[in-house]
């Protein structure tokens, strides 16, 4: 998988937050052998000294961080948080969130093109947290964004996917743009079902961090990923309506 | 034996008590004039070591279940009448995934939450009870080791600021928490909250927790119709004031609970910034005549107890 120029071996892209302790992150990422880790500016610290501790922990850690903008409600908020981001981590990565409904944490998609525009004319490399609308994706193309992260459900409800059609289209629509499936991922079934889609990678944070094993959550994800891109490449079989026997019965000597 | 002990938060206070019980000449050097700004004093004290089984290491159940007897032996405002859990009908999951990682409880239905806390009577259709958890007032806990502490002889300076290399002992137990990250490098902060609230309208006997999938909160009854509200975890190392949305959100939890919290006085929003290692585990480590008992995070409560034991036992018998 190739992001902004960057290749990466693992498609699985794993959140920082809620962890039962910083001990059992830096466990769960090596289990999980992903390559880019998420991390949130404001949710973990109000001020940019005071989270000081904790973003040394996530540099610590040997992987390419991935900051984002989660909690940001505005087109202001997340560009400043962004630019803050880039100070403190040293990367043009940034996984831009702007929440527009604060109950279902759903992207404000005006905002976001914005706010992606803004950005990517500042040399940013924008990670746009979305949904799976053609048209809003096509927007964020234009903005600049050269990857997009559709939900699959609302952050942290862990529901699956809840429109497969609509990230198939999203696929379909834009074969050569890196699509990770960033949200609403519960269990390895649900990653297996991205990736069978042909999606690019899955982001995941709550699923593994909340699991009663993180670490073995962890390793749940990283071979359910590769199981779904191998399915998807081996190209499945198209479901049938009536039954197929596997061994030819032409010929079959019946012995009654 | 002489013992300098640097911090008089509760890992100090404990581990002095420990350590004057085996005959030790203790003293204490704190940096600051009392024990107000020690972490211990925005505490909920509570002493819950079954319910932290939902998302703590299972040693800390284990370190934290002997110190409730270890209140009750030396703070008689030690209160055992367990903790209740609840949850909004939407999020009966949470009860379930809690239930799930904790022990020591029973499941309750309305009747039974409306028998336990009448006020609550009516508001939830199941919940948790964790009978032999227990809960005290840090504000009067510390100040009652304190004076437990002078009975026994030991002295306690205020306002000395003091490092281990100039304390003229035998031995010396720095429990100064955050501090002492001078030395003990990968401590970290991190940051809670609380909002201290009294309402006539409510009366709660023990600590009521409300499970949410995002805003988890407390309330510690204080007496006198005095609450603590807390919950917030923040990986911060910043004690700044309280932040808007910190207070929003537990401000709404609580109302969540009880519409009555709304009517309520606010008396103090506090900020507290907890020790804790990488693995969120406290440590009793040695280096020459030192003894550092750290990283209790926020279980200092339940785990200085056992702590300040092995921190003893590491003086008295090298082991």
């Amino acid at each position: 998988m190739n992001l902004y120029g960057i290749e990466l071996a693992s498609r699985l892209l794993l959140g920082s937050a809620r962890y039962p302790s910083p001990a059992v992150l830096a466990e769960a990422v090596r289990a999980s052998g992903s390559e880019v880790v998420t991390v949130s500016l404001r949710r973990e610290a109000g001020t940019q000294r005071s989270g000081q501790d904790f973003w040394s922990l996530i540099r610590d850690l040997g992987v390419r961080v991935l900051p984002n903008t989660a909690g940001c409600h505005s087109i202001k908020e997340a560009v400043t948080t962004a630019k803050m981001a880039r100070d403190i981590f040293h990367t043009a990565w940034i996984k831009l969130e702007v929440i527009g409904d604060a109950d279902m944490l759903q992207p404000d998609v005006f905002g976001l093109v914005e706010a992606a525009a803004e950005l990517a004319a500042d040399g940013f490399e924008v990670f746009p947290y979305t949904t799976e609308d053609l048209v809003v994706a096509d927007r964020l193309l234009q903005a600049g964004c050269r990857v997009l992260m559709p939900w699959g459900a609302p952050i942290g409800s862990g529901r699956g996917l809840n429109n497969v059609f609509g990230l198939r289209a999203l696929r379909a629509r834009f074969p050569d743009v890196p699509l990770i499936v960033d949200a609403g991922i519960g269990r390895p079934s649900h990653a297996v079902q991205a990736m069978e889609l042909g999606v690019d990678g899955v982001l995941l944070n709550t699923a593994v961090a909340m699991a009663g094993d993180p670490v073995a959550m962890a390793g749940a994800f990283a071979r359910a990923i590769e199981a779904g891109r191998a399915g998807f490449e081996a190209q499945p079989m198209e479901p049938r309506d009536f039954a197929v026997p596997s061994t030819p019965v032409a010929g079959t000597a019946w012995l009654a | 034996m002489h013992v300098g002990i640097l911090g008089a938060g509760v890992a100090g206070l404990v581990t002095a008590i420990e350590l004057a019980g085996r005959g030790a000449r203790v003293e204490i050097v704190e940096r600051a004039p009392d024990h107000a700004r020690a972490c211990a004093w925005v505490a909920g004290g509570m002493l819950a070591p079954w319910c932290e089984q939902a998302t703590a290491e299972p040693q800390v159940a284990a370190l934290g279940a002997p110190a409730i007897a270890w209140w009750q032996r030396h703070f008689a405002g030690t209160v055992q009448r367990g903790t209740l859990i609840v949850a909004a009908s939407r999020d009966a999951g949470e009860l379930d995934l809690f239930g799930r990682r904790t022990e020591r409880f029973e499941p309750i239905d309305a009747e039974c939450i409306g028998a336990l806390e009448p006020e609550l009577a009516g508001r939830f259709r199941q919940g948790l009870f964790f009978p032999d958890e227990a809960h005290l007032d840090p504000r009067h806990a510390l100040p009652a080791l304190a004076a437990q502490l002078a009975a026994m002889g030991v002295t306690i300076r205020y306002g000395v600021d003091a490092d281990v290399a100039r304390i003229d002992a035998d031995r010396t137990v720095d429990c100064r928490g955050l501090a002492a990250r001078d030395t003990l490098e990968d401590l970290r902060g991190v940051r809670g909250e609380m909002i201290v609230v009294r309402s006539s309208d409510i009366r709660l006997t023990r600590p009521v927790r409300l499970l949410h999938p995002r805003f988890g909160l407390y309330v510690v009854p204080r007496g006198d119709g005095v609450f603590m509200l807390g919950g917030t975890l923040l990986e911060s190392g910043s004690d700044d004031p309280m932040t808007v949305r910190s207070a929003m959100d537990l401000l709404n939890a609580a109302y969540a609970l009880h519409p009555a919290f709304a009517e309520a006085e606010i008396l103090e929003l506090g900020v507290g910034v907890r020790p804790a290692f990488p693995d969120n585990l406290p440590r009793v480590l040695r280096h020459g005549r030192n003894v550092y008992l750290n990283g209790l995070y926020r279980h200092g409560f339940l785990l200085a107890p056992a702590m300040a034991q092995q921190a003893a036992r590491l003086i008295f018998h090298h082991t």
